[in-house]
């Protein structure tokens, strides 16, 4: 048991390249936290280095607080499980699991104790006497987890470690890691590129990419308010929309319709110096049937009109995509690295596909011109050339505010369902703009 | 490979292999023909023996003329084997696994070593040999055996070596393993068939040598049975020994078929099956 520390840690490879650039975190005494990225991030890297595996090139590791920069891995008390689980192909599950111990120089009655303590937990103990080779794909997995538990160690690492599983598997056992972490209690830094598998998980969540942690923070931040343009897009399934949006006489003019913004957040688009141009993120679950609106929350958010391409029922929710022209075009790094995660990078047409999550009560099909309600209170404001999110700034409660105070309302809807409580709000919808859409700016 | 289907491929394969067969066992059985035969039936141009006859395994078994190059030739090959293996596994591994200065002029080097003629080295070592004492020694043979099969070894060896995934030997190194006792506890078993493999070509190698055991060996107290059946002599001075020559051929194939025949089994079986997923 112990805390982890990674003070400014940085990895530079002997060819030059910058592997993880200033990684700072503070991981605590029994913390389950996950390094989540694209490929390439550097996540697996800083694993490597916390494990010893890999060798640090400027900063500082302390576990428990000793500095172990040069520690090599057998001093560190750690224990690892990797993504390939690496299991002793020559030795029995028993002798695989044992082995730390055996290094150690335990005794043997000790070691048989601790391993088939560990075999009991992970249901490994019929297969104790068997070869990895003649074990199933989940059994090994189980084998490579009970080989990190029986040695109790001060922390335990995982690499990627349920991507070898099937789906189903791969839940199940996820389920099983997160109860096996809390009834163990250790410490553990988990790393994947799965990220709904970082959003179960953890306890904490560090966004990477090129090296770079964005944001480290509890899932639930992580969701509700992404520091940019790369968590807001990667945190998520499906993943946040983007669009382009131009401001326009304190109206944010997008393809689905206008917004009034705050004069909080104009300002702080103006201060940003970027110019009039933004980039606009909703989340799917964001957007309903316009029908299924109540006119109390209709204000919130703005109507428009939009030919469904596909319409896709999970039973208790219902994903609808639509096209929208891109406008001017979101441009940003960011979101081009996060098409090529995904792979779709090449699928960038004229228009950008739009996904939303509607009640499974809507009657909305297939190829229908359909009337949908987005909600603007959570909509997200990023700055194209740095990928910032705008609409955080200066913000310290909480996702945006909600309010449309009724006297911010430009267009004729009516105003009578204005809430009463009094606010200022960060982006207000101008109803009656939206519908039919207007092109992009 | 695609798998043999019709009749005709069955038997155009099988005719194929039964000619290459041929080819490569008719004079391993023409030489041991030869070995049966009596001295006077020599000649005989007969593949079978018209009559039947140990004398020649019984004439060279009953003298230390060839007894004792045969012991030799165990031994020195034996002991050359041992230390290749040791040093080309070493060397092979850090060969596939690290970085460091000067590995591709180790690479190189070993190259050079294995396609040199070797002939051409007879002479040169024949000098420094006798100068530190160690013509007509063992020592004298097994150093230029290591030295011709340590290029061969660190070849067949890192071959091996690079199958075997690192993510093994991370988590040998995680689980508190030096790194010596990771390549023992971990590598080492796993390159087990690669090690067996090399040491069979490095054994062939020591085994069936003759131009060093004729050069740098004068008597039979070092001299290897490939060599020794140079000097076997006649029942005249006019008669050329070729039924124990036979003989003494045999004597020196079986060991060697036994050999293989043992690890075939090792050699092809994949002891890194079941190492990561499957």
């Amino acid at each position: 048991m112990a805390e982890i520390v990674l003070d400014h840690v940085t990895k530079r490879f002997p060819d030059g390249s910058l592997a993880v650039n200033d990684f700072n975190l503070d991981i605590a005494d029994g913390e389950f936290v996950i390094l989540v990225g694209p490929s390439g991030c550097g996540k697996s890297t800083t694993l490597n280095m916390i494990a010893g595996l890999e060798d640090i090139t400027s900063g500082e590791l302390r576990i428990g607080g000793r500095v172990v920069n040069n520690k090599s891995p057998k001093d560190r008390d750690i224990a690892m499980v990797f993504q390939s689980y690496a299991l002793y192909p020559h030795m029995s599950v028993r002798q695989n699991m044992g082995f730390a111990l055996k290094l150690a120089k335990t005794p043997p009655d000790v070691i048989n104790q601790k391993v088939e303590e560990a075999a009991r937990i992970l249901d490994l103990i019929p297969y104790l006497d068997r070869k990895p080779a003649n074990l199933s794909g989940g059994q090994r997995q189980r084998v490579a987890m009970g080989r990190a538990i029986v040695r109790d160690p001060a922390a335990f690492l995982m690499d990627e470690p349920l991507s070898n599983l099937d789906a189903k598997l791969r839940v199940q056992t996820r389920t099983e890691v997160s109860r096996l972490q809390r009834r163990l209690g250790t410490t553990m830094v988990y790393v994947t590129h799965d990220q709904t598998e970082a959003l179960t998980l953890g306890d904490r969540v560090a966004v990477m990419r090129t090296g770079v942690v964005q944001q480290a923070a509890s899932p639930k931040e992580l969701y509700d308010r992404p520091v940019n343009l790369f968590v807001a897009g990667f945190i998520g399934s499906p993943a946040m929309n983007f669009l382009s949006g131009t401001l326009e006489e304190g109206l944010l003019r997008t393809s689905l319709g206008d917004f009034q913004l705050s004069d909080r957040i104009r300002q702080e688009v103006e201060r940003s110096g970027t110019g009039r141009d933004v980039i606009v993120g909703l989340r799917p679950e964001n957007f309903e049937d316009a029908a299924l609106v109540s006119p109390d929350n209709r204000q919130y958010g703005i109507t428009f009109r939009a030919k469904i391409d596909v319409y896709e029922s999970l039973g208790s929710d219902v994903f609808v995509y639509f096209t929208r022209e891109l406008g001017r075009g979101v441009n940003s790094a960011e979101l081009e690295e996060l098409a090529q995660d995904a792979g779709r990078a090449d699928s960038a047409g004229a228009g950008e596909t739009i996904a939303a999550r509607l009640d499974a009560a809507t009657s909305i099909g297939e190829g229908q011109d359909a009337e949908l309600w987005v909600d603007a209170r959570p909509m997200h404001i990023f700055d194209p050339a740095s990928g910032r999110n705008l609409s955080l700034a200066g913000d310290d409660g909480g996702a945006i505010s909600i309010q449309a105070p009724p006297d911010r309302t430009e267009a004729g809807e009516p105003q009578a369902a204005a809430p009463d409580a009094a606010g200022s709000g960060d982006v207000q919808a101008v109803p009656g703009q939206g519908d039919p859409p207007p092109a992009a700016t | 490979m695609a798998a043999v289907t019709t009749p005709r491929q069955k038997v155009g394969w099988g005719s194929a292999n039964f000619v290459v067969i041929a080819l490569a066992l008719i004079p391993v059985l023409w030489m041991v023909s030869l070995s049966f035969k009596t001295p006077a039936a020599i000649l005989d141009p007969s593949f079978i023996p018209a009559s039947w006859t140990w004398g020649n395994y019984h004439q060279i078994l009953s003298t230390s003329q060839f007894l004792r190059p045969l012991i030799n030739s165990i031994g020195i090959g034996l002991i050359a084997t041992l230390i290749a293996v040791v040093l080309a596994s070493m060397a092979a591994y850090a060969v596939a696994r690290l970085r460091f200065p000067g590995k591709s002029v180790l690479i190189g080097m070993a190259l050079l070593i294995a396609i040199f003629p070797q002939i051409a080295l007879v002479t040169p070592l024949f000098n420094i040999e006798r100068s530190l004492g160690l013509f007509n020694t063992w020592p004298g043979l097994i150093i230029p055996y290591v030295a011709f099969g340590l290029p061969l070894g660190i070849y067949t060896l890192s071959a091996f070596f690079r199958e075997i995934p690192w993510e093994l030997e991370k988590a040998a190194k995680v689980d508190g393993a030096t790194p010596f006792q990771a390549f023992i506890r971990v590598i080492a078993p796993l390159a087990a068939p690669g090690m067996v493999t090399t040491a069979i070509l490095v054994f062939l190698a020591c085994w069936n040598d003759f131009l060093f055991a004729i050069s740098f060996t004068s008597t039979i107290s070092s001299r290897t049975a490939p060599a020794a059946m140079e000097y076997f002599s006649g029942s005249s001075q006019f008669t050329v020994p070729t039924g124990p020559i036979a003989a003494a051929a045999v004597v020196i194939t079986i060991p060697i078929i036994i050999f293989v025949l043992f690890f075939q089994r090792r050699i092809v079986a994949g002891l890194t099956s079941g190492a990561v997923k499957g």
